[in-house]
């Protein structure tokens, strides 16, 4: 259907316009490229990037400042309907939120979630990497594969399960506490051991990907650097320390951002395993958000909450791409 | 269950090594590994018996392991509760039209964004990098006001397009198609073959394992994806498994003291998964090292 000639004819219109500026970055592509080679190359290329940008814009892009707008005002239920009817309240809804125990709770245990489960989730992922790259030839693929399994399960089905493992009375933990003699708690009951039971789950489900990540970057490493380091006489432990580590760094970096950005977005454990109790002990920031939004329909208040998280989030990241910068280059 | 005893390696020799390999480091080596695939595996076969397990075993006080009955009636209970079969079919509809649209909608802008020059394209690179970032629940609330007004909760569309061109899908696909050498398509170019031909000629079957590890994330992430299909349906036929699943769970009128039957809910929604997966894992560690990594 669409020939040469047919987007050659659409050529000339589209000349002038790509005249402008690019013309300097694609020099290098070739001697051979004429105007209406460029024009083409135009033309398909936005050609090409109009579905995605269609849907960009409309559910992305349009959503992400709707919600901005929102949280400066007092949209509710009724605003769904009307959506142009909320009244503008200015920063309400942010001080609001800062003089809410609720929400300071909730900000708290957030950060709690990923200040212990990021690290967790990064040194368990690099120790079986490191375990699996450490020479071994047999069963290297099993132990990788059931090491991956629980990141491709669903979340919420993870979170089901591990409530029954954690169950007082017919759990797994409890079972085998019951065989070996030793008492259980009941841990999603309780304060002070809900939030890191959730932090446990987290580990086991995630670290899988942190691994994959790592054994792909220790792979990556050069022999030679490891055999001069040997020859110089380093053990493992040191060279683990020296030329692993310094090496995995631009890994280290993207599972930490990763991690975090997933972590910080907690949502489906609570939700699942312990509706945020007890007392809002496991309550994160975006079940907050959720129960404001869709019980409650603060949707303002709601929308202040997101962005809130989302600053956090965009200053974690920058903060890691600072610490963690590859040095040696 | 053979779960409780793990050590089946030899135990490790005291005293570390330093230097290569010795018996006692690849002994341990190994120790570590298996006590970790039992960590990582408990809870999934303790979901997997329990499932076929009588209320009796399920509530034995020293806790019964392997079944004394092997019994399906937790899964006839799910069957009576929840239509799980729709909801079934409600998520594999929903993961395989957004692995579609993905497929072709990625591999297109990827495509042009490695290997085409056009005006505007570090803006759009930019976009699809930017967009990487941005969590899910940023745009939650106006999407849902959006889709209530335009009636499309409670329907695949609404469920669908949301997730019809993800940016992850650009950006594995533009990291694959910047392997591809300039000088093929250039010559096909002075062949005079037009650009639709070459990127559907030329570069796709080019990319072919790039492809297969684009669906298997698309669908995967579709098939667990919740918080969305949460808000976006109320319609109990509507629902997808993992809301299915969820409702059933948290809903404190049924699921208290049946166990047995939410792990049978349990178990339906993961192993279709794990069975691919087991099936397709090559694909999932080279997906995720070249997406993260190049």
């Amino acid at each position: 259907m669409k020939t040469a000639a047919t987007r050659a004819g659409a050529g000339p219109d589209r000349a002038p316009a790509q005249a402008g500026g690019p013309p300097g970055q694609q020099a290098p592509t070739g001697p051979e490229l004429r105007p209406d080679r460029l024009s083409r190359q135009n033309l398909a290329g936005w050609l090409y990037s109009t579905p995605f940008l269609a849907l960009f814009l409309t559910f992305m892009a349009f959503p992400i400042i709707a919600t901005l707008l929102m949280s400066f005002t007092d949209f509710g239920l009724r605003n769904v309907t009307h959506p142009l009817d909320a009244n503008f309240v200015g920063l309400d809804n942010y001080t609001a939120l800062f003089d809410d125990p609720k929400f300071m709770k909730a900000l708290f245990n957030t950060c709690y979630f990923v200040v212990l489960g990021v690290p967790l989730t990064i040194g368990s992922g690099l120790v079986a990497a490191v375990l699996l790259n450490s020479g071994i030839d047999r069963f290297r693929t099993f132990f990788r594969v059931g090491f991956y399994v629980p990141v491709v399960t669903a979340i919420v089905a993870v979170a089901v399960i591990w409530r029954f493992v954690l169950d007082p009375s017919e759990g797994l933990i409890a079972g085998l506490g019951s065989q070996l003699g030793f008492s259980t708690p009941d841990f999603l009951a309780s304060k002070a051991l809900a939030m890191p039971s959730l932090i446990v789950m987290a580990v086991w489900r995630n670290m899988g990907t942190a691994m994959v990540l790592f054994l792909a970057g220790l792979q990556a490493i050069p022999v030679e650097v490891r055999e001069a380091a040997k020859l110089d006489g380093a053990g493992a432990f040191q060279e683990f320390r020296r030329i692993t580590v310094p090496l995995l760094r631009p890994t280290m970096l993207y599972v930490a951002v990763m991690t975090t950005i997933g972590f910080l977005n907690v949502f489906e454990e609570p939700f699942v395993m312990t509706d945020g109790g007890p007392g809002d002990s496991t309550l994160t920031v975006s079940l907050h958000m959720y129960k404001e939004g869709f019980s409650f329909f603060h949707m303002g208040s709601a929308s202040a909450m997101a962005y809130v998280l989302f600053t956090i989030v965009l200053a974690v990241t920058l903060l890691q791409f600072r610490l963690l910068k590859d040095k040696t280059r | 269950m053979s779960a409780t005893e793990p050590r089946t390696t030899r135990p490790p020799k005291p005293g570390r090594t330093a230097t290569s390999r010795r018996p006692g480091t690849t002994a341990l080596t190994y120790t570590l590994l298996t006590v970790g695939l039992v960590v990582m595996s408990a809870p999934f076969l303790w979901m997997a018996v329990s499932a076929f397990k009588t209320p009796k075993d399920l509530g034995a006080s020293p806790p019964v392991w392997i079944p004394t009955e092997w019994t399906l009636a937790n899964f006839r209970e799910l069957l009576d509760l929840m239509d799980i079969a729709r909801n079934f079919m409600n998520s594999a509809v929903v993961a395989v039209v957004v692995t579609g649209c993905n497929l072709v909608f990625c591999s297109m802008l990827g495509y042009a964004l490695a290997k085409l020059n056009f005006a505007g394209k570090k803006a759009v690179l930019g976009v699809v990098l930017g967009a990487l970032m941005v969590p899910g629940n940023l745009m939650l609330l106006p999407q849902f006001v959006m889709m209530s007004k335009m009636g499309l909760l409670d329907s695949y569309a609404g469920l669908i397009l949301p997730f019809a061109a993800g940016a992850f899908g650009v950006f594995l696909m533009r990291q694959f198609m910047m392997a591809i050498p300039d000088e093929l398509l250039e010559a096909a170019r002075i062949d005079g073959a037009g650009e639709w031909y070459i990127f559907w000629r030329i570069v796709l079957p080019l990319v072919k394992p790039a492809l297969a590890t684009l669906s298997i994330f698309v669908f995967l992430g579709s098939w667990n994806n919740f918080l969305w299909p949460l808000v976006a349906t109320n319609d109990p036929d509507k629902y997808t498994l993992p809301v299915a699943l969820a409702t059933f769970a948290t809903d404190p009128t049924k699921a208290a003291g049946s166990n047995g039957v939410l792990m049978a809910g349990a178990f339906l929604v993961v192993l279709p998964v794990v069975a691919v997966f087991l099936v397709l894992q090559r694909h999932f560690t080279q997906g995720i090292a070249t997406s993260g990594l190049k």
